[in-house]
Protein backbone atom coordinates (compact mmCIF):
# COMPACT_ATOMS: atom_id res chain seq x y z
CA UNK A 1 0.00 0.00 0.00
CA UNK A 2 2.93 2.27 1.10
CA UNK A 3 4.40 1.89 -2.54
CA UNK A 4 0.66 2.80 -4.49
CA UNK A 5 1.08 6.31 -2.08
CA UNK A 6 4.42 6.43 -3.37
CA UNK A 7 3.21 6.14 -6.94
CA UNK A 8 0.56 8.77 -6.54
CA UNK A 9 3.09 11.28 -5.00
CA UNK A 10 5.68 10.37 -7.92
CA UNK A 11 2.20 10.99 -10.37
CA UNK A 12 1.18 13.74 -8.78
CA UNK A 13 4.62 15.80 -9.48
CA UNK A 14 4.96 14.31 -13.04
CA UNK A 15 1.49 15.69 -13.36
CA UNK A 16 2.32 19.16 -12.35
CA UNK A 17 5.60 19.24 -13.94
CA UNK A 18 4.42 18.19 -17.31
CA UNK A 19 2.51 21.25 -18.45
CA UNK A 20 4.84 23.24 -16.41
CA UNK A 21 7.57 22.48 -18.82
CA UNK A 22 5.62 22.65 -21.91
CA UNK A 23 4.76 26.25 -21.00
CA UNK A 24 7.89 26.63 -19.94
CA UNK A 25 9.28 25.64 -23.83
CA UNK A 26 6.77 27.36 -25.39
CA UNK A 27 7.73 30.63 -23.46
CA UNK A 28 11.30 30.15 -25.16
CA UNK A 29 9.72 29.73 -28.44
CA UNK A 30 7.72 32.10 -28.93
CA UNK A 31 8.17 35.80 -29.51
CA UNK A 32 8.26 38.34 -26.88
CA UNK A 33 6.92 41.94 -28.47
CA UNK A 34 4.97 43.06 -25.39
CA UNK A 35 3.34 47.00 -25.74
CA UNK A 36 1.20 49.08 -23.52
CA UNK A 37 -1.91 48.50 -25.50
CA UNK A 38 -1.85 45.29 -26.22
CA UNK A 39 -0.91 44.30 -22.04
CA UNK A 40 -3.85 46.62 -21.21
CA UNK A 41 -6.59 44.23 -19.73
CA UNK A 42 -9.46 43.04 -21.93
CA UNK A 43 -13.06 44.66 -21.66
CA UNK A 44 -14.93 44.79 -25.09
CA UNK A 45 -12.41 48.18 -26.27
CA UNK A 46 -13.01 50.76 -23.37
CA UNK A 47 -10.52 51.37 -20.71
CA UNK A 48 -11.22 49.51 -17.71
CA UNK A 49 -12.79 51.53 -14.78
CA UNK A 50 -12.16 50.98 -11.08
CA UNK A 51 -10.36 47.43 -9.48
CA UNK A 52 -10.78 44.33 -10.67
CA UNK A 53 -10.99 43.00 -6.99
CA UNK A 54 -14.11 44.01 -5.44
CA UNK A 55 -16.03 43.19 -2.62
CA UNK A 56 -18.63 41.05 -4.91
CA UNK A 57 -22.29 40.00 -3.86
CA UNK A 58 -21.67 35.97 -3.69
CA UNK A 59 -25.34 35.00 -4.44
CA UNK A 60 -24.63 31.66 -3.36
CA UNK A 61 -23.40 31.91 0.22
CA UNK A 62 -26.61 30.26 1.65
CA UNK A 63 -25.93 27.22 -1.44
CA UNK A 64 -22.34 26.94 0.26
CA UNK A 65 -24.09 26.31 3.57
CA UNK A 66 -25.61 23.75 2.69
CA UNK A 67 -23.18 22.61 0.56
CA UNK A 68 -21.39 22.10 3.62
CA UNK A 69 -24.09 19.96 5.54
CA UNK A 70 -24.33 17.65 2.87
CA UNK A 71 -20.43 17.29 1.94
CA UNK A 72 -20.03 16.52 5.93
CA UNK A 73 -22.75 13.90 5.22
CA UNK A 74 -21.30 12.02 2.33
CA UNK A 75 -18.00 12.26 4.68
CA UNK A 76 -20.22 10.19 7.23
CA UNK A 77 -21.95 7.76 4.84
CA UNK A 78 -18.90 6.56 2.42
CA UNK A 79 -17.31 4.33 5.66
CA UNK A 80 -21.22 2.99 5.76
CA UNK A 81 -21.51 2.19 2.31
CA UNK A 82 -17.97 0.27 1.84
CA UNK A 83 -19.10 -1.67 4.78
CA UNK A 84 -22.64 -1.89 3.50
CA UNK A 85 -21.96 -5.94 2.98
CA UNK A 86 -21.30 -6.66 6.24
CA UNK A 87 -24.26 -4.88 7.71
CA UNK A 88 -27.88 -6.18 9.20
CA UNK A 89 -30.95 -4.58 8.02
CA UNK A 90 -31.17 -2.75 11.28
CA UNK A 91 -27.68 -0.76 10.65
CA UNK A 92 -29.24 0.18 7.07
CA UNK A 93 -32.46 2.07 8.42
CA UNK A 94 -29.84 3.68 11.19
CA UNK A 95 -28.23 5.17 8.14
CA UNK A 96 -31.67 5.90 6.30
CA UNK A 97 -32.41 7.51 9.82
CA UNK A 98 -29.97 9.82 9.59
CA UNK A 99 -30.06 10.66 6.07
CA UNK A 100 -33.94 11.26 6.66
CA UNK A 101 -33.23 14.12 9.19
CA UNK A 102 -31.10 15.34 6.64
CA UNK A 103 -33.48 15.64 4.17
CA UNK A 104 -35.86 17.69 6.22
CA UNK A 105 -33.42 20.24 6.87
CA UNK A 106 -33.19 20.33 2.95
CA UNK A 107 -36.84 20.35 2.41
CA UNK A 108 -36.88 23.37 5.17
CA UNK A 109 -34.10 24.91 3.46
CA UNK A 110 -36.39 24.83 0.29
CA UNK A 111 -39.87 25.87 1.85
CA UNK A 112 -37.94 28.89 3.08
CA UNK A 113 -36.36 29.76 -0.47
CA UNK A 114 -32.96 29.37 0.46
CA UNK A 115 -32.81 27.63 -2.83
CA UNK A 116 -34.10 30.55 -5.18
CA UNK A 117 -31.61 32.31 -7.04
CA UNK A 118 -31.74 35.96 -6.16
CA UNK B 1 4.12 -15.52 -17.84
CA UNK B 2 3.68 -16.01 -21.72
CA UNK B 3 3.76 -12.23 -23.78
CA UNK B 4 0.99 -12.78 -25.48
CA UNK B 5 -1.18 -13.08 -22.46
CA UNK B 6 -0.06 -10.00 -20.83
CA UNK B 7 2.31 -8.39 -22.47
CA UNK B 8 2.65 -5.43 -20.05
CA UNK B 9 3.13 -7.64 -16.94
CA UNK B 10 5.61 -9.42 -19.00
CA UNK B 11 7.30 -6.17 -20.36
CA UNK B 12 7.41 -4.80 -16.73
CA UNK B 13 8.99 -8.47 -15.13
CA UNK B 14 11.43 -8.26 -17.97
CA UNK B 15 12.44 -4.30 -17.61
CA UNK B 16 13.05 -4.94 -13.50
CA UNK B 17 14.66 -8.38 -14.72
CA UNK B 18 17.16 -6.21 -16.48
CA UNK B 19 17.93 -3.43 -14.30
CA UNK B 20 18.35 -6.33 -11.50
CA UNK B 21 20.84 -7.73 -13.64
CA UNK B 22 22.72 -4.15 -14.35
CA UNK B 23 23.36 -4.49 -10.05
CA UNK B 24 20.76 -2.23 -9.16
CA UNK B 25 19.18 -3.06 -5.96
CA UNK B 26 15.91 -4.47 -5.56
CA UNK B 27 14.25 -0.89 -4.46
CA UNK B 28 15.97 1.35 -6.84
CA UNK B 29 15.08 -0.63 -9.73
CA UNK B 30 11.10 -0.60 -8.85
CA UNK B 31 11.18 2.80 -8.55
CA UNK B 32 12.62 3.94 -11.83
CA UNK B 33 9.95 1.56 -13.33
CA UNK B 34 7.29 3.09 -11.03
CA UNK B 35 8.58 6.64 -11.87
CA UNK B 36 8.99 5.05 -15.89
CA UNK B 37 5.49 4.12 -15.27
CA UNK B 38 3.69 6.87 -14.24
CA UNK B 39 5.46 9.42 -16.89
CA UNK B 40 4.74 7.48 -19.89
CA UNK B 41 1.10 7.48 -18.23
CA UNK B 42 0.79 11.13 -17.63
CA UNK B 43 2.65 11.82 -21.44
CA UNK B 44 0.10 9.41 -23.22
CA UNK B 45 -2.43 11.02 -21.78
CA UNK B 46 -1.64 14.35 -22.34
CA UNK B 47 -1.15 13.21 -26.18
CA UNK B 48 -4.16 11.64 -25.84
CA UNK B 49 -6.15 14.96 -26.03
CA UNK B 50 -4.49 15.05 -29.73
CA UNK B 51 -7.24 12.11 -30.92
CA UNK B 52 -9.90 13.58 -28.64
CA UNK B 53 -9.77 17.24 -30.31
CA UNK B 54 -10.08 15.55 -33.93
CA UNK B 55 -13.07 12.88 -32.60
CA UNK B 56 -15.19 15.96 -30.86
CA UNK B 57 -13.99 18.72 -33.44
CA UNK B 58 -15.60 16.04 -36.17
CA UNK B 59 -18.24 14.81 -34.80
CA UNK B 60 -19.29 18.48 -33.58
CA UNK B 61 -18.88 19.26 -37.38
CA UNK B 62 -20.80 16.19 -38.59
CA UNK B 63 -23.86 17.50 -36.05
CA UNK B 64 -23.76 20.55 -37.26
CA UNK B 65 -24.03 19.48 -40.78
CA UNK B 66 -20.06 20.52 -41.38
CA UNK B 67 -17.04 18.59 -42.54
CA UNK B 68 -15.22 19.31 -39.46
CA UNK B 69 -11.81 19.34 -40.14
CA UNK B 70 -10.24 17.25 -43.77
CA UNK B 71 -7.51 19.66 -45.34
CA UNK B 72 -4.09 18.15 -43.25
CA UNK B 73 -4.05 14.70 -43.53
CA UNK B 74 -6.66 11.64 -44.55
CA UNK B 75 -9.53 12.92 -42.61
CA UNK B 76 -7.98 16.37 -41.39
CA UNK B 77 -6.10 13.48 -38.74
CA UNK B 78 -3.40 15.31 -38.63
CA UNK B 79 -4.61 18.70 -37.96
CA UNK B 80 -4.45 19.11 -34.16
CA UNK B 81 -0.85 18.39 -34.16
CA UNK B 82 -0.57 21.14 -36.90
CA UNK B 83 -2.43 23.11 -34.21
CA UNK B 84 -0.46 22.22 -31.25
CA UNK B 85 2.65 23.49 -33.39
CA UNK B 86 1.49 26.75 -34.10
CA UNK B 87 0.21 27.12 -30.09
CA UNK B 88 3.98 26.47 -29.08
CA UNK B 89 5.35 29.25 -30.90
CA UNK B 90 2.80 31.73 -29.90
CA UNK B 91 3.66 34.68 -27.39
CA UNK B 92 2.43 34.95 -24.55
CA UNK B 93 1.13 37.83 -23.62
CA UNK B 94 0.60 38.59 -20.06
CA UNK B 95 -1.80 41.32 -19.37
CA UNK B 96 -0.79 44.17 -17.14
CA UNK B 97 -1.66 44.06 -13.19
CA UNK B 98 -2.16 40.78 -13.00
CA UNK B 99 -1.18 38.74 -9.74
CA UNK B 100 1.61 36.10 -11.38
CA UNK B 101 0.97 33.23 -9.09
CA UNK B 102 -2.57 32.43 -9.38
CA UNK B 103 -1.88 33.36 -13.14
CA UNK B 104 0.35 31.26 -14.10
CA UNK B 105 -0.66 28.72 -11.51
CA UNK B 106 -3.83 28.11 -13.05
CA UNK B 107 -3.44 26.43 -16.50
CA UNK B 108 -0.67 24.23 -15.06
CA UNK B 109 -3.36 23.19 -11.85
CA UNK B 110 -5.82 22.44 -14.79
CA UNK B 111 -3.77 19.99 -16.23
CA UNK B 112 -2.69 18.62 -13.32
CA UNK B 113 -6.23 17.56 -11.86
CA UNK B 114 -7.23 15.97 -14.31
CA UNK B 115 -4.23 13.76 -15.25
CA UNK B 116 -4.38 13.04 -11.36
CA UNK B 117 -7.56 10.97 -11.87
CA UNK B 118 -5.82 8.71 -14.53
CA UNK B 119 -3.44 7.73 -12.00
CA UNK B 120 -6.14 5.48 -9.73
CA UNK B 121 -8.12 3.76 -12.94
CA UNK B 122 -8.35 0.71 -13.71
CA UNK B 123 -7.17 0.34 -17.54
CA UNK B 124 -7.19 -3.71 -17.37
CA UNK B 125 -6.89 -5.85 -14.66
CA UNK B 126 -3.67 -5.59 -13.87
CA UNK B 127 -2.55 -2.44 -15.47
CA UNK B 128 -3.51 0.04 -12.87
CA UNK B 129 -1.41 2.98 -11.72
CA UNK B 130 -1.80 2.76 -8.22
CA UNK B 131 -4.65 -0.23 -7.24
CA UNK B 132 -5.30 2.77 -3.90
CA UNK B 133 -8.53 1.37 -1.43
CA UNK B 134 -9.77 4.25 -1.33
CA UNK B 135 -9.62 5.20 -5.07
CA UNK B 136 -13.14 6.30 -5.24
CA UNK B 137 -12.46 9.19 -2.40
CA UNK B 138 -9.38 9.91 -4.05
CA UNK B 139 -11.32 11.15 -7.53
CA UNK B 140 -13.92 13.08 -5.77
CA UNK B 141 -10.75 14.62 -3.97
CA UNK B 142 -8.29 15.47 -6.94
CA UNK B 143 -11.71 16.14 -9.20
CA UNK B 144 -12.48 19.36 -6.97
CA UNK B 145 -8.88 20.88 -7.83
CA UNK B 146 -10.00 21.66 -11.17
CA UNK B 147 -12.05 24.36 -10.01
CA UNK B 148 -9.72 25.80 -7.76
CA UNK B 149 -7.50 26.20 -11.19
CA UNK B 150 -10.46 27.89 -12.77
CA UNK B 151 -10.79 30.07 -9.66
CA UNK B 152 -7.27 30.85 -9.39
CA UNK B 153 -7.04 31.45 -12.86
CA UNK B 154 -10.47 34.22 -12.64
CA UNK B 155 -8.77 35.54 -9.74
CA UNK B 156 -5.17 36.12 -10.98
CA UNK B 157 -6.29 37.15 -14.43
CA UNK B 158 -7.02 41.70 -13.31
CA UNK B 159 -10.28 41.06 -15.70
CA UNK B 160 -13.51 41.34 -14.23
CA UNK B 161 -15.50 38.82 -16.62
CA UNK B 162 -12.87 36.68 -15.73
CA UNK B 163 -13.41 36.87 -11.44
CA UNK B 164 -17.14 36.55 -12.73
CA UNK B 165 -16.74 33.52 -14.34
CA UNK B 166 -14.53 32.23 -11.05
CA UNK B 167 -17.54 33.06 -8.90
CA UNK B 168 -19.74 30.77 -11.32
CA UNK B 169 -17.56 28.22 -11.38
CA UNK B 170 -17.58 28.01 -7.28
CA UNK B 171 -21.52 28.28 -7.55
CA UNK B 172 -21.64 25.12 -10.22
CA UNK B 173 -18.89 22.98 -8.06
CA UNK B 174 -20.90 23.67 -5.05
CA UNK B 175 -23.98 22.58 -6.53
CA UNK B 176 -23.20 19.22 -8.40
CA UNK B 177 -20.71 18.33 -6.29
CA UNK B 178 -23.40 17.36 -3.85
CA UNK B 179 -25.32 15.05 -6.19
CA UNK B 180 -22.09 13.12 -7.52
CA UNK B 181 -20.72 12.05 -4.54
CA UNK B 182 -24.15 11.26 -3.21
CA UNK B 183 -24.51 9.18 -6.28
CA UNK B 184 -20.98 7.29 -6.14
CA UNK B 185 -22.61 5.70 -2.86
CA UNK B 186 -24.55 3.95 -4.82
CA UNK B 187 -21.79 1.84 -6.63
CA UNK B 188 -19.56 1.31 -3.38
CA UNK B 189 -22.63 -0.04 -1.52
CA UNK B 190 -23.50 -2.12 -4.14
CA UNK B 191 -19.70 -3.78 -4.43
CA UNK B 192 -18.72 -2.70 -0.92
CA UNK B 193 -15.37 -1.59 -1.67
CA UNK B 194 -13.71 2.00 -2.40
CA UNK B 195 -11.62 0.91 -4.66
CA UNK B 196 -12.32 1.28 -8.45
CA UNK B 197 -10.46 -1.86 -9.98
CA UNK B 198 -12.63 -3.85 -7.05
CA UNK B 199 -15.78 -2.05 -8.19
CA UNK B 200 -15.29 -3.50 -11.24
CA UNK B 201 -14.69 -6.82 -10.62
CA UNK B 202 -17.77 -6.65 -8.30
CA UNK B 203 -19.65 -6.04 -11.59
CA UNK B 204 -20.82 -9.33 -12.89
CA UNK B 205 -23.82 -7.76 -13.53
CA UNK B 206 -23.24 -3.87 -14.49
CA UNK B 207 -24.01 -1.46 -12.21
CA UNK B 208 -25.92 0.59 -14.79
CA UNK B 209 -28.96 -2.34 -14.72
CA UNK B 210 -28.90 -2.58 -11.21
CA UNK B 211 -28.99 1.74 -10.49
CA UNK B 212 -30.31 3.39 -13.94
CA UNK B 213 -31.38 6.61 -11.62
CA UNK B 214 -27.85 6.89 -9.90
CA UNK B 215 -25.74 6.14 -13.42
CA UNK B 216 -28.24 9.00 -15.17
CA UNK B 217 -27.49 11.41 -11.81
CA UNK B 218 -23.75 10.58 -12.16
CA UNK B 219 -23.55 11.37 -15.80
CA UNK B 220 -25.49 14.63 -15.38
CA UNK B 221 -23.61 16.05 -12.48
CA UNK B 222 -20.10 15.10 -13.94
CA UNK B 223 -20.37 16.85 -16.99
CA UNK B 224 -21.69 20.01 -15.05
CA UNK B 225 -18.57 19.33 -12.90
CA UNK B 226 -16.87 19.78 -15.69
CA UNK B 227 -18.01 22.44 -16.93
CA UNK B 228 -19.28 20.98 -20.54
CA UNK B 229 -21.88 22.22 -22.05
CA UNK B 230 -24.80 22.71 -21.54
CA UNK B 231 -23.27 23.76 -17.69
CA UNK B 232 -20.45 25.92 -19.24
CA UNK B 233 -22.00 28.90 -17.60
CA UNK B 234 -18.16 29.96 -17.07
CA UNK B 235 -17.46 30.44 -20.75
CA UNK B 236 -20.35 31.63 -21.61
CA UNK B 237 -19.42 34.24 -24.42
CA UNK B 238 -22.54 35.88 -25.04
CA UNK B 239 -22.01 37.55 -21.23
CA UNK B 240 -18.58 36.95 -19.72
CA UNK B 241 -16.58 36.77 -23.76
CA UNK B 242 -14.53 33.53 -23.12
CA UNK B 243 -14.89 33.51 -19.41
CA UNK B 244 -12.08 32.79 -16.73
CA UNK B 245 -9.67 31.74 -19.68
CA UNK B 246 -10.00 35.40 -21.43
CA UNK B 247 -6.52 37.24 -20.50
CA UNK B 248 -4.51 33.93 -21.64
CA UNK B 249 -2.85 32.77 -24.71
CA UNK B 250 -0.39 30.78 -26.23
CA UNK B 251 -0.10 27.73 -24.67
CA UNK B 252 -1.44 28.62 -21.62
CA UNK B 253 -4.80 28.92 -22.99
CA UNK B 254 -3.70 25.60 -24.50
CA UNK B 255 -3.19 24.17 -21.66
CA UNK B 256 -7.12 24.92 -20.58
CA UNK B 257 -7.90 23.45 -23.89
CA UNK B 258 -6.18 20.18 -23.56
CA UNK B 259 -7.76 20.25 -19.62
CA UNK B 260 -10.86 20.54 -21.07
CA UNK B 261 -11.24 17.70 -23.27
CA UNK B 262 -9.17 15.55 -20.86
CA UNK B 263 -11.66 16.03 -17.68
CA UNK B 264 -14.69 15.24 -20.75
CA UNK B 265 -12.88 12.12 -21.30
CA UNK B 266 -11.90 11.36 -18.23
CA UNK B 267 -15.44 11.54 -16.68
CA UNK B 268 -16.45 9.26 -19.31
CA UNK B 269 -13.63 6.60 -18.52
CA UNK B 270 -15.09 7.51 -14.76
CA UNK B 271 -18.17 6.46 -15.91
CA UNK B 272 -17.40 3.07 -17.82
CA UNK B 273 -15.44 1.79 -14.96
CA UNK B 274 -18.50 2.65 -12.26
CA UNK B 275 -21.64 1.96 -14.39
CA UNK B 276 -20.29 -0.18 -17.40
CA UNK B 277 -18.24 -2.77 -16.49
CA UNK B 278 -14.88 -0.82 -16.67
CA UNK B 279 -12.56 -3.24 -18.53
CA UNK B 280 -15.04 -6.26 -18.12
CA UNK B 281 -15.61 -8.71 -21.42
CA UNK B 282 -15.28 -11.79 -22.90
CA UNK B 283 -11.86 -13.09 -22.51
CA UNK B 284 -10.91 -9.84 -20.53
CA UNK B 285 -9.47 -12.11 -17.38
CA UNK B 286 -7.24 -14.39 -19.73
CA UNK B 287 -5.85 -11.85 -22.18
CA UNK B 288 -6.16 -8.81 -20.45
CA UNK B 289 -5.04 -6.03 -22.97
CA UNK B 290 -8.58 -7.13 -24.76
CA UNK B 291 -10.13 -5.33 -21.27
CA UNK B 292 -8.34 -2.05 -22.54
CA UNK B 293 -9.94 -2.43 -25.86
CA UNK B 294 -13.44 -2.57 -24.34
CA UNK B 295 -12.68 -0.29 -21.86
CA UNK B 296 -11.97 2.41 -24.45
CA UNK B 297 -14.72 1.39 -26.55
CA UNK B 298 -16.90 1.53 -23.44
CA UNK B 299 -15.30 4.94 -22.68
CA UNK B 300 -16.20 6.35 -26.33
CA UNK B 301 -19.69 5.25 -25.99
CA UNK B 302 -19.98 7.59 -22.79
CA UNK B 303 -17.99 10.25 -24.60
CA UNK B 304 -19.76 10.26 -27.97
CA UNK B 305 -22.81 11.28 -25.78
CA UNK B 306 -21.16 13.79 -24.21
CA UNK B 307 -20.52 15.38 -27.20
CA UNK B 308 -24.36 14.73 -28.64
CA UNK B 309 -25.44 16.57 -25.90
CA UNK B 310 -22.78 19.36 -26.19
CA UNK B 311 -24.15 19.65 -29.99
CA UNK B 312 -27.99 19.14 -29.12
CA UNK B 313 -28.62 21.71 -25.99
CA UNK B 314 -28.73 25.16 -25.31
CA UNK B 315 -26.70 26.33 -22.51
CA UNK B 316 -28.89 27.20 -19.14
CA UNK B 317 -29.27 29.79 -16.91
CA UNK B 318 -27.73 29.85 -13.71
CA UNK B 319 -30.71 29.77 -11.89
CA UNK B 320 -31.89 26.62 -13.61
CA UNK B 321 -28.37 25.07 -13.32
CA UNK B 322 -28.98 25.54 -9.69
CA UNK B 323 -32.38 24.31 -10.09
CA UNK B 324 -31.58 21.26 -11.64
CA UNK B 325 -28.92 20.25 -9.10
CA UNK B 326 -30.32 20.90 -5.61
CA UNK B 327 -34.52 20.39 -6.32
CA UNK B 328 -34.05 17.37 -8.63
CA UNK B 329 -30.77 15.65 -8.19
CA UNK B 330 -29.81 15.91 -5.37
CA UNK B 331 -32.92 14.20 -3.87
CA UNK B 332 -33.14 11.81 -6.41
CA UNK B 333 -30.00 10.75 -5.34
CA UNK B 334 -30.81 10.06 -2.11
CA UNK B 335 -33.97 8.71 -2.98
CA UNK B 336 -31.56 6.66 -5.09
CA UNK B 337 -29.35 5.37 -2.52
CA UNK B 338 -32.26 4.74 0.69
CA UNK B 339 -33.91 2.51 -2.05
CA UNK B 340 -30.92 0.77 -3.31
CA UNK B 341 -29.60 0.01 0.57
CA UNK B 342 -33.24 -1.11 1.78
CA UNK B 343 -33.62 -3.23 -0.71
CA UNK B 344 -30.79 -4.52 -1.37
CA UNK B 345 -30.21 -6.38 1.99
CA UNK B 346 -34.09 -6.85 2.49
CA UNK B 347 -33.42 -9.35 -0.82
CA UNK B 348 -31.90 -12.52 0.04
CA UNK B 349 -28.53 -13.57 -1.60
CA UNK B 350 -28.40 -15.08 -5.25
CA UNK B 351 -27.32 -18.09 -4.05
CA UNK B 352 -30.52 -18.48 -2.26
CA UNK B 353 -33.35 -17.95 -4.85
CA UNK B 354 -33.79 -20.04 -8.77
CA UNK B 355 -32.75 -17.26 -11.02
CA UNK B 356 -31.71 -15.12 -8.04
CA UNK B 357 -29.40 -12.47 -10.06
CA UNK B 358 -32.25 -12.00 -12.49
CA UNK B 359 -34.73 -11.34 -9.43
CA UNK B 360 -32.14 -9.17 -8.34
CA UNK B 361 -32.19 -7.28 -11.56
CA UNK B 362 -35.89 -7.17 -12.13
CA UNK B 363 -36.62 -5.83 -8.66
CA UNK B 364 -33.68 -3.42 -8.62
CA UNK B 365 -34.94 -2.19 -12.33
CA UNK B 366 -38.78 -1.81 -10.53
CA UNK B 367 -37.62 0.16 -7.85
CA UNK B 368 -35.67 2.51 -9.63
CA UNK B 369 -38.95 3.15 -12.25
CA UNK B 370 -40.76 3.69 -9.21
CA UNK B 371 -38.40 6.53 -7.82
CA UNK B 372 -38.57 7.73 -11.34
CA UNK B 373 -42.09 7.90 -11.54
CA UNK B 374 -42.72 9.45 -8.18
CA UNK B 375 -39.82 12.12 -9.10
CA UNK B 376 -41.86 12.95 -12.09
CA UNK B 377 -45.32 13.52 -10.48
CA UNK B 378 -43.53 15.45 -7.93
CA UNK B 379 -42.37 17.62 -10.35
CA UNK B 380 -45.36 18.16 -12.82
CA UNK B 381 -47.26 18.34 -9.05
CA UNK B 382 -44.57 21.44 -8.32
CA UNK B 383 -45.00 23.13 -11.79
CA UNK B 384 -49.16 23.06 -11.63
CA UNK B 385 -48.92 24.61 -8.25
CA UNK B 386 -46.60 27.19 -9.81
CA UNK B 387 -48.55 27.53 -12.77
CA UNK B 388 -51.76 28.09 -10.89
CA UNK B 389 -50.06 30.84 -8.72
CA UNK B 390 -48.32 32.50 -11.48
CA UNK B 391 -51.67 32.60 -14.25
CA UNK B 392 -54.62 31.68 -12.00
CA UNK B 393 -57.50 31.65 -14.63
CA UNK B 394 -54.89 30.13 -17.67
CA UNK B 395 -54.07 27.33 -15.68
CA UNK B 396 -57.66 26.89 -13.64
CA UNK B 397 -59.17 26.64 -17.00
CA UNK B 398 -56.87 23.67 -17.83
CA UNK B 399 -54.47 25.67 -20.80
CA UNK B 400 -50.86 25.17 -20.44
CA UNK B 401 -48.17 27.64 -20.40
CA UNK B 402 -45.24 26.57 -21.85
CA UNK B 403 -41.93 27.63 -20.41
CA UNK B 404 -43.26 30.08 -17.53
CA UNK B 405 -39.97 30.75 -16.44
CA UNK B 406 -38.82 32.44 -20.01
CA UNK B 407 -42.52 34.50 -19.92
CA UNK B 408 -41.19 35.45 -16.61
CA UNK B 409 -37.91 36.40 -16.76
CA UNK B 410 -35.20 36.97 -14.05
CA UNK B 411 -36.27 38.30 -11.17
Amino acid sequence: MMNAWLYIGLFLVIALALPAAAIFISYILGPKKPDPVKRSVYECGIETVGETWVQFKAQYYIFGLIFLVFDVETVFLYPWAAAYNQLTLFMVLEAVLFILILVGGLLYAWRKGALEWV
Amino acid sequence: MDFWTDPYLFLVNWLHGLLVGWGLPDAIASFILMFAGAFVLAMGAMLFVLGLIWFERKLVGRFQDRFGPNRVGPWGIIQPLADMLKIFTKEHITPAGVDPLPYNLGPVLAVAAVLAIWAVLPFTISLVGADLDVSVLYVVAIGGLGEIAVVLSGWGSNNKYALLAAFRSVAQLLSYEVPLVIALLVPVMLSGSLSLNQIVREQGVWYIVLAPVAAFIFFIASIAEVGRSPFDLTEAESELVAGFNIEYSGLKFGMFYVADFLHAFTISLLFAVLFLGGWRGPYAEQYPLLGLVYFMLKAGAVYFINIWMRASFPRFRIDQMMGISWKLLTPLAIGAVILTAVIDKLLPGGELLPYGDYVRVGVMLGANLVLVVIAGALMALQKRKHMLQEFPIAASKGFTVRDVSVNRGTK
